[in-house]
């Protein structure tokens, strides 16, 4: 078993630096967060609760008419725990009209207009608010590209994107999340019933694991099975990984000249602040 | 106070002998008994922004003079920032008096001395990762990066050119030799400057702070920590090590400046991932001291090393 404990006190510190310094940086005082009710986006709003101060910090819940109720609650909770301004734009009206295009329209598609339109809402809130958005995607899923394209994965900065879940986990402890949020099933929430760990087909803690030795630790394939992992499980990750690297990258730019954005015109983005 | 006398030897010297009669000179008690107050100065830097950055460096020489500091120590690339791709050939200077921000740092060394981190650009346009000594208005040395790691997070190999030598230099405090970064993550250059006639060690970093585990330190810092303590354990040297704070992008440089004295005990820390002044008061007697219980630097074996050196280079087995 692969030790993930991480100093809770360390990180805290550094991302919440992370956010302030990045956010200030660009230009801005505030931040945007959509908050789906789930541990993610909880941990992601309390970093930057901590980071900006709480009137600084607007938690957006965007609900679907089939969206679990249980959702709402919980981003409730966690809204009034903090102590932050927040708003509820429903979704329904907004996709609804674009389902009724295409009676053909499947579940995947639907969930994937659902995320995007998220991400409308959110990025108009930014303006509204000024404030940038900040991400919510956790390493385990940016690695397995568990996640909608300009959807859940857009945004300004992402402080919890090098945490794997069970660190989510662990931090969201020690920054006294809701338990109810921490305990429950990981869920996109698109469908009724939906889970993460049941559409993936294994649980985050054996994808944590995983992806930490073959990540992290550069293992290889048979060194992963010497370390007790089945030869097909850590097959269907590596290729899983390899398939959704476009997911993890800006499109690439057919290089024409002699100076191309993305190969050799390199500046961070903090250039100049 | 007086200059000590100095008998010059030659840097590739391999005489275990005159290494020991050197040291000597340099450190009798009554020589050498005074002082030293040394300021660290783990700064965040605007990334590009050498007027901004350049203006911070003039408080802090300000802050450490009020503190009565004799010799100021900014981090790697003090002046422009770190990640600096693209943005190298814009950012460089020349550390002349006419240059427009070293004429600033050259008056401001008439009060105490500086090391400054900065892209030096020679005649030939080659650009490199610099750290340049500064006293009595004068540019005393300039130690260029001799290690510029190209792996991992880091590219500096694609941007810099490599610094070609290990140089001790002499100070009003005796001898000092500069390091960069990963110039002392290997362990020659550290050992060069010991044999050059190093006392005081002055490693500036920029380093990324990595490796979250369940410790109160990262990695990263654990390391350049074991580092640095063992390096003045071991060459029974002064070791300051001043590493800047502050985000560029995603990366945190954690600070948490260092002062090892030569018995490889601690006697200064910065705080972590906040810009701070660090003070330390070196007392030089101490060489004295700990070579006299502890006469590493005399035992050293040079012409051994260099006899198996040249074996094993001549058989093909280095790297190099």
């Amino acid at each position: 078993m692969v030790d993930l404990t991480i100093n809770t006190d360390v990180a805290r510190q550094i991302l919440t630096g992370f956010i302030r310094s990045e956010v200030t940086r660009a230009g801005f005082s505030r931040a945007v967060i959509g908050l789906s009710g789930g541990i993610d986006s909880a941990l992601s709003c309390a970093l930057a609760v901590d980071a900006l101060g709480k009137e600084n910090v607007l938690a957006v819940r965007m609900p679907y008419r089939s969206s679990s109720p249980d959702s709402l609650a919980h981003a409730e909770l966690l809204i009034k725990q903090l102590e932050i301004p927040s708003k509820t734009i429903e979704i329904t009206n907004m996709v609804e009209p674009f389902f009724a295009l295409d009676p053909n329209i499947t579940q995947l598609r639907k969930g994937n207009v659902m995320v995007r339109e998220r991400m409308i809402v959110l990025y108009d809130q930014s303006e509204v608010f000024k404030g940038l958005v900040i991400g919510t995607s956790n390493k385990t899923e940016i690695l397995l590209g568990y996640s909608t394209q300009w959807g859940d994965s857009a945004s300004a900065i992402n402080p919890i994107g090098d945490l794997y879940k069970a660190q989510v986990r662990q931090l969201s402890r020690a920054m006294h999340i809701p338990t109810v949020i921490i305990d429950k099933a990981p869920s996109a929430d698109l469908w009724d019933g939906q889970t993460d760990e049941g559409e993936l087909g294994f649980t985050y803690e054996q994808a944590d694991q995983l992806l930490y030795l073959l990540v992290d630790q550069r293992y290889s394939l048979q060194e992963c099975v010497d370390a007790g992992f089945d030869k097909q499980f850590v097959n269907q990750i590596i290729n899983r990984v390899r398939r959704t690297q476009f997911k993890r990258m800006l499109p690439p730019i057919a290089k024409l000249s002699n100076r191309t954005v993305g190969y050799d015109f390199l500046y961070l983005r903090d250039w100049g602040t | 106070m007086a200059e000590p006398k100095r008998v010059n030897y030659p840097i590739h010297c391999n005489d275990r002998n005159v290494l020991s009669e050197r040291c000597g000179l340099n450190f009798s008690g009554k020589i050498w008994a005074m002082k030293l107050h040394l300021a660290l100065a783990q700064i965040a830097t605007k990334l590009g922004d050498v007027e901004s950055n350049l203006e911070k460096h003039i408080d802090y020489i300000k802050r450490a003079k009020s503190n009565k500091a004799d010799l100021l120590v900014f981090p790697e690339l003090s002046l422009t920032g770190y990640v600096l791709q693209d943005i190298v050939a814009s950012v460089a200077h020349r550390p002349t008096e006419d240059d427009p921000v070293f004429k600033h740092l050259l008056k401001a060394s008439h009060d105490l001395d500086l090391v400054i981190g900065f892209v030096d650009e020679d005649e030939r346009h080659r650009f490199f990762i610099a750290s340049a000594y500064l006293s009595g208005g004068k540019v005393v040395h300039v130690h260029h990066k001799v290690y510029l790691p190209t792996y991992g997070l880091f590219d500096e190999g694609r941007f810099f050119a490599w610094g070609d030598s290990i140089r001790s230099f002499d100070t009003r405090f005796g001898r000092v030799g500069l390091l960069i970064c990963e110039d002392f993550w290997h362990a020659s250059p550290p050992y060069l400057l010991w044999l050059d006639g190093a006392d005081l060690m002055i490693f500036s970093s920029a380093s990324p702070g990595r490796g979250l585990n369940d410790k109160e330190k990262l990695d990263s810092a654990r390391w350049v920590e074991r580092v640095n303590k063992a390096y003045a354990s071991m060459f029974t040297s002064f070791v300051a090590h001043c590493n800047r704070v502050g985000f560029e992008d995603g990366l945190l440089f954690w600070g948490g400046a260092t002062v090892n004295d030569p018995n490889g005990d601690l006697v200064a820390q910065g705080p972590y991932f906040e810009e701070a002044l660090t003070f330390a008061e070196l007392d030089l007697n101490q060489l004295r001291r700990t070579r006299a219980r502890l006469p590493l630097l005399r035992d050293e074996r040079t012409a051994l090393v260099q006899k198996e050196l040249d074996r094993i280079l001549a058989r093909g087995r280095s790297n190099h």
